[in-house]
């Protein structure tokens, strides 16, 4: 048993502590409510464990810093809010394709432009799973609460560690805001990445993956491997190729080797969904207000249930199959702070086996338990 | 060791056109390399995206060719992550004073030290030949066939203005010159800015009367003159010679000093005692 101890945390707090606890050693960003307390966080604790703070020009600029420090060996992070995550999509991508291990918070504020930035919404998780052009794979993890904060972002490190690309940690402004006491464990498992096994030498091929984890290992730059990163498409041996069979090949194995794992990685918890008929799929902020709309119904006889996804993307497929093959679901609703995001991705899943309807709030205001109640009712009693 | 030592030779031939002088200012760069000193295995060459920034792929060293615009945001990782690395950086006019003109005063007004050199080609070459921001008033591109009516940056003034400890402008053409600032480059203690100005007949010598190879490297002799103590005017466009060398505080050792050293040393902690607990002292 790890021993526990209570912290009193705000949820960006906690995501930027819970960073250093992974081992971060570099952060590089560019401030924007309501993340900015990410950035402080780190530039005063950071450098207390020896690890650097830089704050660059632009969330342009942060991203690549952080990508080019995550070469040299650290562990790097950066964190922004809707207008700079849109900012950051062409080098996602770039550190998808020369898998470069980053991790990258967002914390979702109402859009578009600059919307309203001290509003909590959920707008961007299309923009997080497509927002960069091309193929690519995307991990994207959702904390519903400050402990979540700390742990999820220890977890995308080791994710992006394990899978050496860029992580992302997507919430809303009312988690990133909220302030909670915290059981902190003592003992958390941290992911290194694999580094190569043999010395430098001209047989080096920086992109050669391992068969099994289709990750190749990765060295750190000034250890004599004097290897080659681009973002064009490449070799094994890290530069470019016109071989349409090889750029295939790439973007596949960079696809696959997410892909292969996403059924283990899924990461849901679930509110009364034994016996229940209305589910409701509910992620961040929305996930709690969506606990208390089910107790609501229980006690008025309705059999509502809730599936939390912590991990947004991959799409836990696996958790909706299953309850969709167990219960007799009647119905299924997805709230979100926005006109319809992730619902596209239930949809999809369920293919027409059950009815799946969108509640949206683009107010700015937090989501009311009856907002969803409502619509369930509504339903319900057809 | 020759310049053919510090190539990977495998990937030659280059992409570069004939008459370009792309590999005449990689020489340069690499001959500084060999002459600074520095520790090969400790040198990571960055660059961003066009025909110049394809210049790392051909050195053997680390190198990271990123995207376009963003090799000095990029560069500034790398550096700030491990100082130790001595970081060099390849770009073109385009990629270094248009997409990526806002990173550039940047490091310079941090005065980070690392060494950035931008072959300025007077053209976006990469893409075939449209203006950049250090295309001539007057001369033709794919985008200005009437005569190009922006206003050219001086380099070397921008990156005085921005702070930069040390700037110098050469030519492809006067290439041991070139060599030498690239060297004083690298030994400064703080961000350097070094212009080389080069040639592109495919597309910017087409379009300017200069398609001939010869004829660019006449348009560069032609066109320049070295500096002068005390001159007050010059008549060719293009002035020659180290602008600013100066010493100011290095952006990581004043890191590392007034933050890292203090900061440390007040927290002095036990492995395994990281994140929530400092919190009580706060
Ligand atoms: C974000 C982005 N915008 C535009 C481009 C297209 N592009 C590639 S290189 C280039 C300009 C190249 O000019 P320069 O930087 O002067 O280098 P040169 O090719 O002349 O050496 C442009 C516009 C791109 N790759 N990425």
């Amino acid at each position: 048993m790890s021993k526990q101890q209570a912290v009193l945390m705000q949820g960006n707090e906690a995501c930027a502590l819970g960073a250093i606890r992974a081992g971060m050693t570099f952060y590089s960003g560019y401030p924007i409510t309501p993340s900015s307390e990410i950035a402080e966080e780190c530039s005063i604790h950071l450098p207390k464990h020896g690890g650097r703070f830089i704050q660059m020009e632009d969330e342009i600029a942060g991203m690549a810093a952080a990508l080019g420090g995550a070469l040299t060996g650290a562990k790097v992070m950066t964190a922004t809010s809707g207008p700079g995550f849109s900012l950051k999509q062409e080098l996602i991508g770039y550190g998808m394709i020369a898998e470069i291990p980053c991790v990258l918070v967002n914390i979702m504020r109402m859009g578009p432009s600059t919307g309203l930035p001290t509003s909590p919404a959920q707008g961007d998780v299309m923009q997080a799973k497509w927002g960069t052009h091309g193929d690519h794979p995307v991990i994207c993890l959702c904390p519903t609460s400050v402990k979540e904060m700390y742990e999820l972002t220890i977890e995308a490190f080791n994710l992006a560690e394990r899978f050496r690309t860029v992580v992302m940690v997507l919430t809303d402004e009312v988690i990133a805001h909220m302030r909670e006491g915290v059981l902190l464990k003592d003992d958390y498992p941290l992911v290194h990445r694999k580094r190569p096994v043999d010395p430098p030498g001209p047989d080096f091929l920086p992109y050669k993956a391992d068969p099994e984890t289709l990750v190749p290992p990765m060295a750190d730059y000034g250890q004599g491997y004097r290897y080659h990163t681009t973002g064009l498409a490449h070799t094994e041996n890290g530069f470019p190729s016109n071989s349409p069979r090889i750029n295939e090949a790439l973007i596949k194995r960079i696809c696959e080797k997410v892909d292969k794992f996403a059924h283990e990685l899924e990461m849901n918890e679930f509110v009364d969904t034994d016996d229940c008929e209305h589910l409701i799929i509910a992620y961040a902020a929305t996930a709690r207000a969506a606990k208390f709309t089910v107790r609501e119904l229980r006690e008025k006889g309705v059999k509502a249930g809730l599936m939390i996804p912590k991990m947004l993307w991959p799409f836990p497929k696996n958790a909706l199959n299953e309850l969709l093959s167990k219960n007799n679901l009647k119905s299924i609703f997805v709230p979100e702070m926005n006109m319809g995001q992730y619902v596209h991705a239930v949809r999809e899943e369920v293919a027409g086996r059950c009815p799946v309807y969108h509640i949206d709030d683009v107010s700015g205001e937090l989501f009311g338990p009856h907002t969803i109640g409502n619509k369930i009712m509504e339903v319900a009693s057809k | 060791m020759t310049t053919l030592d510090y190539l990977r030779q495998d990937k030659l031939p280059h992409i570069w056109c004939a008459g370009c002088t792309n590999g005449a200012i990689t020489s340069a760069v690499i001959r500084a390399i060999e002459n600074s000193g520095i520790d090969r295995d400790k040198t990571v060459i960055v660059s961003g995206i066009g025909c110049s920034s394809r210049a790392p792929g051909y050195m053997d060293f680390d190198t990271l060719h990123t995207a376009h615009g963003r090799a000095l945001a990029f560069a500034t990782g790398v550096k700030m992550a491990n100082p130790e690395l001595n970081v060099i950086i390849i770009s073109g006019d385009g990629d270094a004073a248009a997409i990526g003109g806002n990173h550039l005063i940047h490091a310079c007004r941090r005065n980070i030290d690392m060494t950035l050199i931008v072959i300025n080609n007077c053209i976006y070459g990469m893409t075939a030949g449209q203006y950049s921001p250090l295309t001539p008033t007057g001369a033709f591109a794919t985008t200005a066939t009437y005569g190009n009516v922006d206003r050219a940056f001086d380099l070397v003034e921008l990156s005085k203005g921005s702070g930069a400890t040390y700037v110098a402008r050469s030519t492809a053409y006067h290439a041991p010159q070139l060599q030498r600032y690239v060297e004083a480059g690298i030994k400064n203690k703080g961000f350097s800015v070094v212009e080389a100005i080069s040639t592109c007949p495919t597309y910017f010598g087409r379009r300017n009367a200069m398609a001939d190879p010869v004829k660019m490297m006449e348009w560069l002799k032609d066109n320049s003159e070295n500096k002068r103590d005390g001159a007050a005017e010059y008549t060719k466009p293009y002035v020659l010679g180290e602008f600013v060398n100066k010493t100011e505080a290095e952006y990581t050792a004043a890191y590392d000093r007034e933050i890292l050293a203090k900061v440390m040393l007040k927290h002095a902690r036990h492995p395994g005692d990281q994140g929530q607990e400092e919190r009580g002292a706060e």
